[in-house]
C-alpha cells in the first residue's frame, strides 16, 4: 500500500464521494435511508437545518472513526461496535446542544437521540467505512450528511411555508397579505403524512429527471 | 477479512466499552454545570414571560433579580413552609406526595407597570407529555394577570399551540373565583363567551391538550384557594 503514489486530498475521486449524495446517489431519495427522522423534524426550517447538521457531525466523525479501526475491528463483533460509535457521538452532540444550545435542543428533544437510529449511519458504516480509509470515509459521511440535509430542508420549507405561513420564522404570508383575501394555512402539511407525500413527490421529480434511477422491470 | 482469536475479541470489547464510558462520563460531568444553569434560566425566564416581560436568555438573571423579589413556600392550608427554597422545588414531585406534604411555591413580584402579582406554577399532563406553566394574578388573587404555557411534545400546530401569545392572551383578566367559589378557568370547545370571566376557547385539533390544560388549572390553583382567599386585596 505504502508503495502506491499518494493520492491527492481532493481528487476527482473523492470530490465524486461528496457530490454523489447529493444527487443521484442520495440516502434519503435514492438509497431511501433515515425516511422515519426526515418525517418527524421537517415542519419547521430551524430544526430540520440543526438536525441535518448533527448528522452530517455524526456520521462523518463516526465514519472516520470506524475507518481508522476497520483493521482492528472483529468481523463478528462489528455492528456492535458501529452502534457504539454512533451511540457515543450521538449522546455526545446531544450534550453539547443542551449546554450550547438550549432553545435548538428543545425543540429537536427525542429526535436527537433517535440520530442513533438513523438508517443512514449504520448504512454508511457498514457500506464504506469499514472497507475505506479515513479521509475518503469522511468525505462520504459529508456527503451523505448533507444529501439528507438538502432534503430535510426542501421538505422543511415547503411544510413550514404551506402549513405555517413562515420561512424559518418570517411570516411570509401575512407579509404578502394573503390572509386578508381569504388564504388560510394548510394544518395537513404539519401533519407526518405530508411529509412523506413530500418526499414521495421529490423522488418521483428525481426519478423523472434521471430515469437511471428508475429500476429496471 | 482477518480472522480474530475469541481472547482478541473480548478484550477488544473491554477496552472499547472503557474508552466510551470515560468519554461520556467526562462530557457529562464538564458540561453539568452549563446545562443546569439552562434549565435554570429557561424557568426564570418563563416566569418574567407570565407577568409580560420579554427576556432574551441574555438579561433574564438580571430582569429576575430586579421583578421578581421574593419567594415562599406554602402548604395546603395556606401557611408559610419555612426553611425551603421555592425556586427549586420541583412541582411533577411535589404532586406525587400526598396533598397535606406538598409544598406551594409561591413568587411575588412587581410587573412593569408597578403593579404587585404573584406567580404560581402549574404542572399537569397533555397529550402526549407534561405540560407545564406560570399563572401571574393580580393582588385580589383571583383575575390573571398573564399567562405562560409550555410542553413537552404536543402535537405541532395543534395541542402545540398553547405555548402561543395567541393562545395566552385570552387569559388576560379572566377570574378562578366567582365571588368565594373556586371554578378555575374552562377551555372551551367551540370558543367562550366574550363576556365569560371563567372560559377561554380552546384549540381545535387539540382536544386532549386543551383539556389538560384545564385540569391541570384546576388542580394546581385550587391547592392556593386558602392562600388566595385569605390575602385578596
Amino acid at each position: 500500500m505504502s508503495e502506491k503514489e499518494k493520492e491527492p486530498l481532493l481528487s476527482a475521486k473523492n470530490i465524486k464521494l461528496f457530490t454523489a449524495p447529493l444527487g443521484n446517489d442520495n440516502p434519503i431519495t435514492v438509497q431511501v435511508l433515515g425516511i422515519c427522522s426526515a418525517l418527524a423534524v421537517t415542519v419547521k426550517l430551524e430544526p430540520a437545518l440543526v438536525m441535518a447538521l448533527s448528522v452530517t457531525i455524526v456520521v462523518a466523525v463516526s465514519n472516520v472513526v470506524i475507518s481508522a479501526m476497520r483493521n482492528y475491528i472483529p468481523d463478528r463483533i462489528r455492528i456492535i461496535v458501529q452502534l457504539v460509535v454512533i451511540a457515543t457521538m450521538v449522546i455526545l452532540v446531544d450534550q453539547f446542544l443542551k449546554a450550547y444550545a438550549f432553545d435548538v435542543s428543545k425543540q429537536l428533544s427525542v429526535f436527537v437521540g433517535l440520530i442513533i437510529t438513523n438508517c443512514i449511519l449504520m448504512g454508511r458504516l457498514e457500506a464504506f467505512a469499514m472497507a475505506n480509509k479515513p479521509w475518503p470515509s469522511f468525505i462520504d459521511g459529508l456527503g451523505n450528511g448533507a444529501g439528507y440535509g438538502i432534503i430535510l430542508v426542501v421538505v422543511a420549507f415547503f411544510r413550514e411555508l404551506l402549513g405555517s405561513g413562515t420561512v424559518y420564522g418570517f411570516p411570509v404570508m401575512e407579509k404578502l397579505g394573503l390572509y386578508k383575501i381569504g388564504y388560510e394555512n394548510n394544518g395537513m402539511m404539519i401533519l407526518p403524512p405530508m411529509a412523506l407525500i413530500a418526499v414521495g413527490l421529490i423522488i418521483w421529480f428525481q426519478r423523472s429527471r434521471n430515469k437511471n434511477l428508475v429500476e429496471k422491470k | 477479512m482477518k480472522n480474530f482469536s475469541n481472547k482478541y475479541i473480548f478484550l477488544f470489547s473491554a477496552v472499547m466499552v472503557i474508552v466510551v464510558a470515560t468519554l461520556l462520563s467526562l462530557a457529562a460531568t464538564l458540561l453539568q454545570p452549563r446545562q443546569e444553569k439552562n434549565l435554570e434560566i429557561e424557568k426564570k425566564k418563563s416566569m418574567l414571560e407570565s407577568i409580560n416581560i420579554p427576556a432574551t436568555a441574555k438579561n433574564t438573571e438580571e430582569l429576575y433579580d430586579k421583578y421578581i423579589k421574593e419567594s415562599f413556600v406554602l402548604n395546603a392550608k395556606g401557611e408559610t413552609v419555612t426553611g425551603v427554597d421555592a425556586f427549586s422545588v420541583v412541582l411533577r414531585n411535589e404532586q406525587k406526595k400526598n396533598l397535606e406534604k406538598q409544598y406551594l411555591p409561591v413568587f411575588s413580584a412587581t410587573s412593569v407597570d408597578g403593579e404587585k402579582v404573584i406567580i404560581l406554577p402549574v404542572e399537569g399532563k397533555g397529550l402526549w407529555g407534561p405540560i407545564f406553566g406560570y399563572v401571574a394574578l393580580k393582588a385580589d388573587m383571583n383575575t390573571i394577570y398573564g399567562v405562560t404555557f409550555d410542553h413537552k411534545g404536543e402535537t405541532p400546530g395543534l395541542g402545540a399551540e398553547i405555548n402561543t401569545s395567541l393562545f395566552e392572551h385570552q387569559f388576560l383578566g379572566k377570574k378562578f373565583f366567582d365571588n368565594d367559589k373556586f371554578v378555575s378557568i374552562g377551555v372551551i370547545k367551540g370558543g367562550a363567551k366574550e363576556e365569560d370571566l371563567h372560559g377561554v376557547d380552546a384549540i381545535s385539533g387539540g382536544t386532549i391538550t386543551s383539556k389538560g390544560l384545564e385540569k391541570m388549572l384546576f388542580d394546581c390553583i385550587t391547592k392556593y384557594n386558602e392562600y388566595l382567599i385569605k390575602n385578596r386585596q
